[in-house]
């Protein structure tokens, strides 16, 4: 085990340096003009590229251009993103805590329906309960994500006017960046509670419903199969029947009994799911006009931002690298007939 | 034997029939496409014809069937070259994913050692990012076109096979016939093509092919980013992002331009469904103890 982990903690940089060696190849397809942007933090300099071409030796051969991209990386130096009008690093920090808190909510969705859809699918098999979840979840999984968002922005937005896209209301906008409100953690559910203002909490919230969803239609899906699978075979074994034999209520022996054990693998599938959503947010943040990191990467890859490319896709690999990483030690240590080596 | 089990469990099973006759569906439009909406530019069918050059899209009408979108792209005639373009592309892309992933993970599984885990190493660079984004920065990189985009498809699917293909032949590399075949003095090439890859590659072709559905989802995602296709093409993503910009309606009527995301949506989600259901059907074939 500790092997394993090991082993996948050496690799790891090992991946993370292909991805972007990889995509920094590909970005030398483009023009040294295009490229030099990548080291332009004022936009005043735009103006004289030949300089930043020759300071920067951008028509050098790839692998030493690549070492100086990387050691500026690790002087934590990302370079200046022109889609996002700051650097790359800054522009991370800022749009990364709102995807986080937008996958965080999907998933309290997903795990909350799945789990209640899956068992009463389950306790009602081949009735008309766990037919219509099994339509539902299979009719969920096929609707791709940017549909269900126009869809969704058409009623919920465009006839009802419950929701608005974006992250947050004008009026927000102005508590947060009035001077007032302190930002603690960079999540603005979070730093609303801290500062008490309850006004801003209940506006960042109803932003996320409708990209939260969205986009846990298609984790839902598989959530409902997991739940109503497992939900089966524990209801199959032994105990389920001693319970039943000894006359408690059938309500206590499908949610006290059967349901604590079948809920452990969706909590493994919920926190692989999770890192999932970090990556799949791009189409939602898009639609939805959602102040993300994904909303970034699609930007910075619309305007051929190279900085923000490798940035974004440098992030989003660490992020995706670690998250399996820690999935597959979590799946060891939840089910123990799980062996990793 | 595996061909009659299949088809047994396609037509006794509705929602596996359903898909059955969805992608069957689907399929007809494609091949009829010059039949069902004739081409109006011959050297490049895929270009959607506009009806005038009024902006805002006009509702379905006689001669209008779906409707058109902005600029007055004609939907019917999108959505039926669409149906052949997804096609094109699903069946393209995978078709040289899988043949990457064939010759790497085969390559991997027969020599072993050093070479199948540089080969296994590089399959985890691809998979370190998830395949819709790192899709999407080839592509931009790329330049966006629809050539380009299945270039992008093609270079994140292929790990995956590789990894199929390469269990699936280290499993039947230990079979006894395999040993047989090396006593009576074949060579390596000979076993590999004639005894080996045979018998290894049926199900990863089957898992592939049903992977279409999947390939065309990840295509109009691109395309509606604005990273596939362009605004013009008879693509179902691409259409969508174009009635991305009608949503709202108008003040009056929320629901005024309906028809501009009915129309390819409606097309891609029954495309979806279709491979996914026939998809849930050989996954219980080939694989019994999920059933």
């Amino acid at each position: 085990m500790l092997r394993y982990i090991l082993r996948r903690l050496l690799l790891l940089p090992l991946v993370i340096l292909g991805v972007t060696f990889l995509l920094f190849f590909l970005t030398q397809r483009l023009s040294p003009e295009m490229r030099a942007s990548l080291y332009v933090k004022d936009p005043r300099q735009m103006g004289s590229l030949e300089e930043v071409i020759r300071k920067y030796g951008l028509r050098d051969n790839v692998f030493k251009q690549y070492g100086r991209w990387l050691s500026n990386v690790a002087h934590g130096d990302l370079g200046y993103s022109p889609s996002a009008n700051m650097p790359v690093a800054r522009a991370i920090k800022e749009y990364l805590p709102a995807t986080i808190q937008l996958a965080f909510v999907t998933i309290l969705l997903v795990v909350f329906f799945g789990v209640w859809f899956g068992s009463s699918s389950a306790v009602h098999k081949d009735k008309w309960q766990d037919i219509a979840a099994r339509m539902f979840s299979v009719g969920g999984f096929s609707l791709p994500i940017f549909v269900l968002g126009l869809l969704l922005l058409m009623i919920f937005y465009g006839k009802l006017g419950w929701f608005a896209p974006g992250g947050y209301s004008f009026h927000t906008d102005m508590v947060i960046h009035g001077g007032a409100f302190k930002t603690y953690t960079g999540f603005l559910l979070v730093d609303a509670l801290l500062n008490g203002n309850m006004r801003v909490f209940g506006d960042v919230l109803s932003h996320l419903v409708l990209p939260a969803v969205t986009l846990c239609i298609g984790s839902f899906a598989l959530m409902v199969r997991v739940m109503r699978s497992s939900m089966l075979e524990e209801l199959n074994k032994d105990y389920v029947r001693t319970a039943r034999a000894k006359g408690l209520p059938e309500t206590a022996v499908v949610y006290k009994h059967a349901g604590k054990n079948a809920i452990i693998p969706v909590i493994t599938l919920a926190s692989i799911q999770f890192i999932r959503l970090l990556g799949g947010t791009v189409i939602v943040e898009t639609i939805f006009d959602y102040p993300g990191i994904g909303r970034f990467g699609v930007l910075a890859a619309q305007q051929l931002d190279i900085a923000g490319i490798l940035g974004f896709s440098l992030m989003v690999a660490v992020l995706f690298v670690i998250g399996n990483l820690l999935s597959d030690i979590l799946y060891t240590a939840v089910d123990p007939r799980i062996r990793l080596d | 034997m595996l061909k009659n089990r299949i088809f047994k469990r396609i037509f006794t099973n509705k929602t596996s029939l359903a898909g059955f006759i969805l992608v069957s569906f689907f399929a007809g439009i494609a091949l009829l496409a010059p039949l069902l909406a004739p081409a109006q530019n011959k050297n490049n069918p895929y270009q959607l014809p506009q009806k005038s050059y009024q902006i805002a899209p006009q509702p379905p009408s006689a001669q209008n069937w779906f409707g058109t979108t902005e600029q007055q792209y004609d939907l019917y005639y999108g959505v039926v070259w669409g149906t052949r373009l997804a096609f094109k592309v699903g069946v393209t892309v995978t078709f040289f994913a899988f043949l990457i992933g064939l010759f790497v993970g085969g390559t991997a599984a027969y020599f072993g050692g050093k070479v199948d885990e540089t080969l296994m190493r590089l399959t985890d660079v691809v998979f370190a990012v998830p395949s819709l984004v790192l899709a999407m920065v080839i592509a931009a990189m790329l330049g966006p076109d629809i050539k380009n985009m299945m270039i992008a498809l093609t270079a994140v699917a292929w790990p995956s096979y590789a990894r199929l293909v390469r269990g699936d032949i280290l499993s039947v590399k230990q079979r006894g016939y395999v040993t047989a075949a090396r006593t009576l003095g074949a060579r390596g090439p000979r076993i590999l093509l004639r005894h080996i890859l045979p018998n290894s590659i049926y199900p990863s072709v089957v898992v592939a092919s049903l992977d279409i559905g999947y390939v065309v989802l990840t295509a109009a995602s691109l395309s509606f980013l604005g990273l596939g296709a362009q605004p013009g093409t008879a693509d179902w993503g691409q259409l969508i992002a174009m009635a991305r910009n009608w949503v709202l309606g108008t003040a009056q009527n929320p629901f005024a331009y309906w028809y501009t995301v009915a129309a390819p949506g409606g097309a891609i989600f029954l495309f979806v469904l279709g491979w996914n259901l026939l998809g849930d059907a050989f996954r219980d074939i080939l694989d019994p103890r999920q059933a």
